[in-house]
């Protein structure tokens, strides 16, 4: 028997498609004085939010970002069933630790930047499959603690390259519940890793484009939907260089790019704030769509969003040994 | 008929790849960075030239002098990491101001500075040469080899 909300080859429809009832986003100091530093709840003075350390900061950053969520539904944490969240540090130190203070039940989740879209599909299920009432989707990232673990010392003057990108320092949290007002969660298309032997770990938007584009195109496809069916696709953190290459791509696919194409890494800044090729990290794609795109929904300027969070999977320890930089992307539709 | 092999099939859509993404990525402004890297790399040399002249000056022997300067240079070098400003620098320069001893100054401070919240032994201790290690475990072999020619030469 085939099972009964799978369509096509990757992609899920819900039948009672959850409600994104409420959702918060914290942004760093770079972010806050971005193009959308007002959408977002909050814009921290500094990087290191009032605590010791980067890792502590980007903890705290993750567990304020879930309680504001929560206390706009006039909610705290012993109301959450569970909480699904992710980062980018080794074993989830963030999410792990914030998930510690706020003592609901976790599932910590790695996708790299595509963690939001992760946890927000398998929240979405867990609720359309009646198993919890109310569901955290998180993710966060933060600029220093990302750079130590990926790059270089931050105080090393390095000279970085025009396609590489800015890890942002942002956090963006959503509740979902079975019903209620907002917009809804009605597919999800659950994305495959995708390598195209890029090895150059100062380009990520290369190494991630074709993973952004098969996961739309096999999304595409197994709904039997146009390109133009969206009023915004939008990937997570492809940044100025992987956007191009997406386009190309699209075209190639015989997708429709403009104008209804966009990225969390492009938007999230301005061009003079020297970020190379844009942004990248969870907390990019998070802090985007908790923040600007789902105020759009609310105010009815987008009725339907695909949002597509895409990562890319490497190692510090993979990129010396020299394999190429594997990616993945994961697409949520969210609909009025 | 012969099946498509589909390693073949994958590497060709791999190459296919490869030109679109290199057709694409912004090239880095090679001449900018050069003009810059050139423009500081020279003015920390000639700062240098200027302390060791005003040494000589005061009469202290060249061996000296010179050793006197690489100190006074590394010191520049490590104080303007610890003010934030040496990375700036490097972000603009490149291997301008990566390259004199002041960039290797800049090294181990910015990894000492990294690693300082991981505690004294386990961060700062086993962390300081990061980034300069592979220069100085090279520097020391080929430092090794020099003598043993010089040695062999001699005998």
């Amino acid at each position: 028997m085939p099972a009964k909300k799978k369509r096509g080859a990757q992609t899920l429809v819900f039948d009672k498609p959850p409600v994104i009832t409420s959702w918060a986003s914290i942004a760093g100091p770079k972010e806050g004085q971005g193009p959308w530093g007002q959408d977002f709840d909050w814009s921290m003075e500094d990087y290191l939010f009032g605590e010791e350390s980067w890792e502590k900061a980007e903890n705290k950053m993750l567990r304020e970002t879930v309680k504001k969520a929560l206390n706009k539904r006039n909610f705290d944490e012993a109301d959450a069933e569970i909480l699904m969240a992710g980062d980018l540090l080794n074993q989830l130190v963030s999410s792990n630790y914030a998930a510690r203070e706020l003592g609901i039940p976790f599932l910590g989740l790695y996708g790299a930047c595509s963690t939001m879209a992760e946890a927000l599909l398998l929240a979405a299920i867990l609720v359309d499959g009646e198993f919890f009432e109310r569901v955290i989707a998180a993710a966060c990232s933060h600029h220093y603690t990302a750079e130590r673990q990926f790059r270089f010392p931050t105080e090393q003057g390095v000279q970085k390259t025009p396609s590489s990108q800015w890890t942002a320092t942002a956090a963006g949290a959503v509740l979902l519940e079975p019903v209620g007002t907002g917009p809804r969660i009605t597919a999800v298309s659950i994305g495959k890793v995708i390598d195209m032997d890029q090895k150059d770990i100062s380009d990520m938007g290369s190494a991630m484009a074709p993973a952004a584009a098969h996961t739309i195109k096999t999304h595409f496809n197994d709904l039997n939907r146009s390109s133009d069916y969206y009023d915004l696709i939008v990937t997570g953190d492809l940044g100025k260089v992987g956007m191009a290459i997406t386009r190309e791509l699209f075209i190639k696919d015989g997708l429709q790019p403009e104008p209804n194409y966009s990225d969390c890494g492009v938007l999230l800044y301005d061009d003079f704030q020297e970020v190379n090729a844009g942004g990248s990290g969870c907390g990019c794609s998070a802090c985007i769509l908790c923040g600007p795109l789902l105020k759009k929904m609310t105010a009815g300027e987008i009725n339907k969003l695909l949002f597509v969070a895409t990562g890319a999977l490497m190692s510090p320890i993979t990129s010396f040994q020299g394999e190429s930089i594997p990616a993945i992307a994961h697409a949520v539709a969210i609909e009025n | 008929m012969n099946t498509p092999d589909p390693k073949r099939w994958k590497k060709i859509e791999v190459e296919e790849y490869e030109n679109l993404v290199q057709q694409t990525k912004p090239k880095p402004p090679l001449l900018k960075h050069c003009i810059w890297a050139f423009i500081v790399g020279g003015l920390i040399c000639l700062l240098a030239q200027l302390i060791m002249n005003y040494l000589l000056n005061q009469g202290i022997g060249k061996v000296d002098a010179s050793s006197y300067t690489s100190v006074i240079m590394i010191f520049l070098g490590a104080f303007l990491t610890g003010i934030g400003i040496y990375d700036e620098l490097g972000k603009k320069a490149g291997a301008g101001s990566i390259v004199p001893i002041t960039g290797f100054a800049n090294a181990i401070v910015a990894s000492a500075m990294e690693f300082k919240r991981e505690g004294y032994i386990f961060g700062v201790g086993a962390r300081i040469f990061t980034v300069a290690g592979p220069t100085l475990l090279f520097g020391f072999v080929v430092a090794v080899l020099i003598g043993l020619i010089k040695v062999f030469l001699s005998s």
